[in-house]
Parts: C-alpha cells; structure tokens; sequence
C-alpha cells in the first residue's frame, strides 16, 4: 500500500487548480492552507445554517402550494401609501436596499482592516451595524402594520392563514440573525477601536487572543445573512 | 506531570491560533472544563444516565405487553408516553451524543495529535447546552399531564391534538428539548469537523486517520445537515402548538368541534423529519462502521483490509443516506412514483455497506484473533448488523413494506440494525478506551458475563419479534390480547421475549458496576494494553494529561493499521515511530 511511506507528507504551496486541492487534500495538518481555525468554523456553520433557512423556504414554499385557500398577493399587502402614491413594495425595497449596502460597508471594513487600520474598521463597522439596525427598525415597522391590519400567525382576513404565519417565522428568524449581526458588529467594532487586536488581548471568556481576522468572519457571516434575505425577497414577496 | 507548555509554543508557531487553555481551578478543570477530555466524560455520563432512564421505560413496555395490569399505574396513556420517550432517549440522547459527544470528543485530539479540539470553549458550551436540553426533556416526566405520548416520529396532527397524552406541557418540552440539543450539537459538530481538517499533526494525512475519525467525522458532517431539519420541524410545530399556526395541522375534526386549524400538511412534516430521521440512523451507525474496524484490527492483529475502500465506503454511504428518506413514508399516502425513486436509492446503499462487512470479515480472515472483550463486541456487532440489515432488504421494497408497515418487523428490524448493533460498539469501545480513559483495565469474568448476556439475549428479544410481525402483531398497541387474528401462541412469545428484555437490562448493571468498581480496583493497564498503533496509546501519561501529548506533538509516519508487519521488531508500528524496517512490498526484490 502506498500509503507506508515512511516520510511525512507536506504539500508543496499554491498549485494552481484541481491538483492544488488533490494536493492540499492528501496532505498532512491542515486541508485549507490558507483558512484558519476560525474561518473553516465559520464557513462550516453557514453552510449549516443554510440548511435551516433552505428547510425553512422549502417548508413555505409547500405550505403556499398546498393550502386550500388564495395566498395573499404581497404586492397589494406590502404596498404603502406615500403622498398618496399607491407603491408596491416600496418598503421592502428601501430595506433591501438598506441591506445590501450594509454587505458593501462591511467589505470595505474588512479591507481596512487587513491594512490595520483601526479608525476607518471601526467607522465603517459601525455603519454597517447602523444599516443593520435601521433595517431591523423598517422590519419592526412592517410587522407592527401587518399587526395593525389584523394579520396574525394565526389568521388573517385576505387570504391563507398560513401566510401570516410563514411571514412572521421567516422574516423573524432573519431578523434575529440581523440583530445578532449588529450586536456582534458593536462588539467587535469597540475591540478594534480599542486595539484589542494589535496588543493580542486575551477574550474575556475564550482567553485567546483577539486576531483582526474575526472582522472578516464578522463579515462572512454579516454577508451570509444579506444574501439569506434575497433569497427570501424573491421567494415571499417577488412571488 | 510535564508541563504541557513548552510544547504548546512549538505547536502555536505551526497553528498561529492555537492557544492552550490553562484551568486554574477545580470548577475550571473538572466541571466547567474546556479540555476535550473531561468533556467526553461529561457527555458519556450524561448519555449513560438518560439512557438509563430510557432502559427503564423499555421494562414498562415490555411488563405491559406480557402482563397487562401488572403495572398498576401503565394505562394506555403511560404506555404511549414510555414508548416516546424510550426512542427519542435511545436515538438522540443516548447514541448520537455518546458516539459523538462522547468518543467524538474523547478520541479525535487524541487520536489526530492535537492539544485539544480547536474551539474548547465552545466544546464547553455545547454539553452544558446538551445536559440543559436532557434536563428540559426529564422536567416534562414532572410537568401536568407527563411527558409527550406521540410516539418517538412526533406526527401531527396527533402529536399535539387534546387526546395525546403529554399535549398540555410534555409535546412542548420535548420541542424545546431538540432544538436545544440541535444548537448544542451544532457547536460540538462545528469543533469535530474543523479539528479533523485543520489540526491534525505532522504527516497526519487525511488517508492515515483511524477509520474511527473518518467514521465520526462523516458522521458529523452528515449531522450538520440533517439537523437542520429537526430544527425547522420542531420550531414550525412549536407554533401549531402554541400559537396556533397551521404549518402541518389540516383542518379536523375532534370530539364533534371544529378545530381552529385548517389548510397545513401533515406529510411536510414526514418529509422533514425524516429528511433529519434517515441520515440520522446513519450518524449513529457510521461512528460505530469506524470503531469497529479499529476494534477488529488491533485485536485481530492484521491490518484492515481495503482501507481505501472502507473510507470512500463511508462518504458514499452519507452521501446517499440523504437521498433514501422518504422509504420511512411508503404509507403515508405520498404519491406512488416516490416510492419507485426511494426503494431504488435504499437499495443501492446496500453496496458499500456490503463492502464494508466483506472487509471487516476479509480482515479477520487469517488474523490472529484474540477474544478480547471488544473484539467479542465487535464480532457481535457484524452478526448484529448484517442481520439487521438484511430485513432492510424487506422493508426498502414497497410491496413488501406495505403488509409490514407499523407491525413488530419493523420494531425488530430497527431494534436489531441501530439499537443494538450500535449499542454493542458502543460497548466494545468503552471496553477497548476504558484503560486510556482510566489507567486500569475493566474486569473480564464481568465483562464476560455482560457480553454474553447481552448479546445473546438481545437475539432472544428481537429474533421472535419478527415472527410476531410477519403474524400481523401491530407495534405501538397497548395491549393485543384480545385481537381476534392472533393465536395464543403469540402472547407466549410476547411473554418470552419480556422475560429475556427484564434480564438483559439487569445485565447492564453488571456492566455499570464493572465501570465504577474497576475505576479503583481493576487491573492496572500500562499505557498500551491492546499494543495499538494509533496516537491515542502513545501519550506520555495515562490518562492523558491536559494538552494530551507532553512537550512535543506527535509527528505521524504511516497508517494506523501496522500489525503483524512482516520483518518487525514488534507485531504493531505506531503510528508515530519513525523509520524502521520498511513494509514488505511484494515483487519489490
């Protein structure tokens, strides 16, 4: 068997395509060259966590086809009057708008922060966090309205009853995934102002020390969770 | 004790974030521990303890089929909520978390030459989320009403109609209990993949890792995606429940009123739990293929045959396991051409798991065999598990399903492929690491008596069983006596079959007693009782200390399977023993 072979294996370093990732793969230590710790775990839990808001988009997706009565046409329902201008959707477009600018701060924060520089990271990570809770504030908004307008998990009087409460558990899940982005992106945010990651000060419950890579594993997941939503703007509210 | 730190710098300037944590005190070292070691054992005990309680459940079931109103308090009500809970205890609580949080934990640092999983504070939190996940679970046996009676598949609608027992708080408590038990695992899966990929040792290549890492990892890897799916299931039931959302509740009819629900579908939520439910058999079952094929060579002192095979033999099996879900569904009124599709894809996964026993059994062949007591577990399991899978073969056809469905067979069928083919791994395995766990070996008169008891007897339990349900003997009935079909003979064999489940349990206690008597008192082991070659045996100290392998990390040479090697000094290599007599390459002179 090949496999006894008496030296240790060490890939030899950037081998451009398919044989780079055979060879990365049969080597020793580590499978990702380049990704650290924190990164592979990152991109483990999203690929995760994709699952969850795939079953949950499947699950709705079979509710809607399934039901007995009309579904809700969400342009009627998430139109807004404004200077009494019928607008379909018009909120939902601001928030996505909102959002997707947040991914575009985010990647300029985690630029900045691979050149260290501390007060550009901090600026930038705090407005993506402002763009964050300003579209958790707008989703707020919305469900407050949908509230007023007597849609319930429950019931609701236009249509399927399945459609108040699909909207409440995606959109709520998503938002839940907003906020602990923004509270995350404050933390982290406060870390960099601080320096925390120049000095190597030690996580409070962890004990390791902080690296300026936890900005761009802010920004994986920050990323992740913007494009969670286009999934669910064309799937809940588009269809 | 060498101090572990020294070491520790060499190993961060090759990972630039590895950062040994230090406890400084007793709550840090032994309770709110981040050493992978100590959090092994937490999750074993915690395993152990409910799967306890659910043994104890299986007693009840069993007492009220032979002897109906013996029990004074099982009524059909008590019935029902033993079963639940004795299934969902036995899949989730007891075997996944064992074999994964429990040897998953305890050997892959080990056995890969780490200090530690990669992320030991949160490997902290992912058992004190499982241990308050089991708690929620207990708190329904003390919550109005009792815990949930809706068997262990949770179907709505019943699961949460009035008439269930268990649906004013246990249907709730047990949601809650899984999805705190997902977001547990998920952060000790997240640890078990990364550590396999990112931190083996030097010349730890993924093709020399143990088939008990490969085994564990796809595992993982498989968890981290079917979980999802229990999650999504149980949060969407939490809402028919407790909001009165109408996810998978069609509109009913009970006791002559109009529920409020209308409009859900019962099937979505068949297809998501077993979407969750069949890759979930397979998490179970893969970590007990990978320890077994360790447990078979070492103590057949031969190498494994095919381990190329046996590797790919496992990614193949996860892979597909995803794609058979809905052969659990065949009655569920799902449309017919699904059936075609799902027999297909269940039936080719008979392939590679046929590769895996004809290698298990080509390694034995010619070995030489010591009947040591996790080589005893070992052989039981491949009887175990080639016969439990061959009424796989029954039940993956449709046609043959039908006439099947919801009688014993099918609890026979189960019972015999991921209960107790697993179980007796599990087994086998604590009898092989115990000795690593603890310096001292367990006894053997007792573990002798453990095996053949268990072994034995569980063929006595199960084997009848499917004669019962080829006569038509439903499952999940509170009593059958009265059911015209059945001759009188079935009752006998019911009674029979209890008779042997009452003394297999009770063998367990010899094995628990052997477990904690041996801790002090049993025969001190040395470092390397079984002469293994894999890292977890080369340790410095036994058990391990903190950061497992002393000053310097192990550098990996070859394979774990160097046994009997021809022209060596000794009849196992270790995995980190450098040079030496080369392998013999044949035709290579």
């Amino acid at each position: 068997m090949s496999d006894h072979a008496l030296t240790t294996h060490t890939a030899p370093e950037g081998q451009p395509g398919l044989a780079g990732v055979v060879s990365d793969w049969s080597s020793d230590r580590t499978a990702f060259k380049t990704a650290t710790w924190g990164k592979a775990m990152i991109w483990v839990f999203l690929l995760s966590d994709t699952f969850i808001f795939g079953c949950f988009l499947l699950a709705y997706m079979t509710a809607r086809m399934s039901t007995t009565e009309p579904w809700p046409n969400p342009s009627e329902v998430f139109a807004l009057e404004i200077f009494g201008v019928n607008m379909p959707l018009i909120l939902i477009a601001i928030m996505t708008f909102v959002l997707i600018s947040s991914s575009g701060t985010m990647a300029m924060a985690v630029n900045y922060a691979y050149r260290r520089d501390r007060v550009k990271t901090t600026v930038l990570m705090l407005l993506t966090a402002l763009f964050g809770a300003t579209f958790v504030g707008m989703q707020a908004f919305e469900w407050t309205k949908l509230i007023s307008e007597g849609v319930r998990p429950w019931e609701n009087h236009w249509g399927a009853p399945q459609f108040g409460a699909v909207f409440f558990m995606i959109t709520g899940f998503h938002g839940t995934h907003v906020t602990i982005g923004v509270i995350f992106l404050l933390l982290m945010a406060r870390k960099v102002w601080r320096g925390d990651f120049d000095t190597g000060k030690k996580g409070f419950f962890t004990s390791r020390k902080g690296r300026w890579e936890i900005v761009e594993i802010t920004g994986l997941y920050w990323h992740f969770v913007d494009l969670v939503w286009v999934f669910i703007f064309a799937f809940f509210y588009l269809w | 004790m060498v101090d572990a730190t020294h070491g520790h710098d060499a190993h961060a300037a090759e990972f630039p974030d590895a950062e040994l944590y230090h406890p400084r005190s007793w709550w840090t070292k032994y309770v709110f521990s981040q050493d992978a070691k100590v959090i092994a054992i937490q999750y074993a005990s915690t395993a152990l303890a409910i799967g306890f309680v659910a043994l104890a459940l299986s007693w009840v079931m069993r007492m009220q089929l032979a002897f109906p109103g013996f029990l004074e308090f099982v009524d059909a009500n008590a019935y029902y909520q033993a079963i639940t809970v004795h299934g969902m205890v036995m899949v989730i609580y007891l075997i996944t978390a064992l074999f994964l949080g429990g040897f998953g934990n305890y050997l892959i640092p080990l056995m890969l030459g780490a200090r530690d999983m990669v992320f030991p504070y949160v490997n902290m939190l992912s058992y004190w989320t499982y241990l308050l996940a089991v708690l929620v679970l207990v708190a329904s046996f003390f919550a109005p009403g009792g815990p949930t009676g809706a068997g262990w598949t949770l179907y709505p609608p019943q699961a949460i109609l009035s008439n269930t027992p268990g649906q004013q708080a246990g249907i709730i408590l047990m949601l809650v209990s899984l999805i705190l038990f997902v977001i547990g695992f998920t952060m000790g899966g997240l640890n078990y993949i990364v550590t396999v990929l990112q931190a083996r040792a030097r010349g730890m290549t993924l093709m020399r890792m143990p088939l008990t890492i490969w085994g564990i990892f796809i595992a993982t890897v498989m968890a981290m995606l079917a979980f999802p799916a229990l999650f999504v299931a149980c949060v969407m039931m939490l809402f028919d429940r407790l909001l009165g959302t109408s996810f998978f509740m069609p509109a009913l009819v009970e006791m002559g009123e109009h529920l409020s629900y209308g409009g859900g579908s019962p099937i979505l939520f068949q297809h998501l739990f077993w979407f969750f439910g069949h890759p979930e058999v397979y998490i179970v079952a893969l970590p007990a293929f990978g320890i077994v094929s360790d447990l078979i060579s070492t103590h057949a002192r031969k190498n494994i045959f095919g381990y190329r095979m046996m590797v790919w033999a496992l990614v193949i099996i996860g892979a597909l396991s995803f794609v058979v879900w809905a052969h659990h569904m065949y009655v569920s009124g799902m449309n017919p051409w699904f059936g075609f599709f799902f027999a297909t894809t269940t039936l080719i996964i008979a392939v590679p798991t046929a590769i895996k026993v004809y290698n298990w059994v080509l390694t034995l062949w010619r070995g030489d065999i010591h009947f040591t007591l996790p080589m005893l577990f070992a052989l039981g399991f491949i009887v175990t598990f080639v016969n439990g899978g061959l009424t796989g073969l029954f039940l993956g056809n449709v046609v043959v399903d039908v006439p099947l469905s919801d009688t014993m067979f099918v609890v026979a069928h189960f019972h015999m492929v991921m209960g107790v083919a697993p179980i007796l791994v599990i087994f086998g395995a604590i009898y092989h690491w115990y000795p690593k766990v603890t310096g001292r070996m367990l006894d053997q008169t007792l573990g002798l008596i453990h095996f053949w008891i268990t072994f034995v007897g569980a063929y006595l339990i199960f084997f009848p069983m499917h004669y019962l349900g080829i006569m038509g003997v439903p499952r999940r009935y509170f009593e059958s006596q009265d059911i015209s079909f059945l001759p009188p003979s079935a009752h006998d064999l019911n009674v029979f079959i209890t008779v042997c489940a009452l003394i297999v349990g009770a063998a367990q206690m010899v094995f628990v007693f052997n477990l904690i008597w041996s801790i002090r008192h049993g025969k001190p082991a040395g470092g390397n009782p079984w002469r293994a070659t894999t890292l977890e045996w080369q340790t410095p100290e036994t058990p391990p200390a903190h950061g497992n392998f002393g000053r310097e990390l192990p550098v990996v040479y070859r394979w774990a399977y160097d046994y009997s090697v021809p022209g060596a000094a000794e009849d196992f290599i270790p995995q980190n023993q450098p040079g030496g007599a080369p392998p013999h390459k044949e035709g290579s002179e």
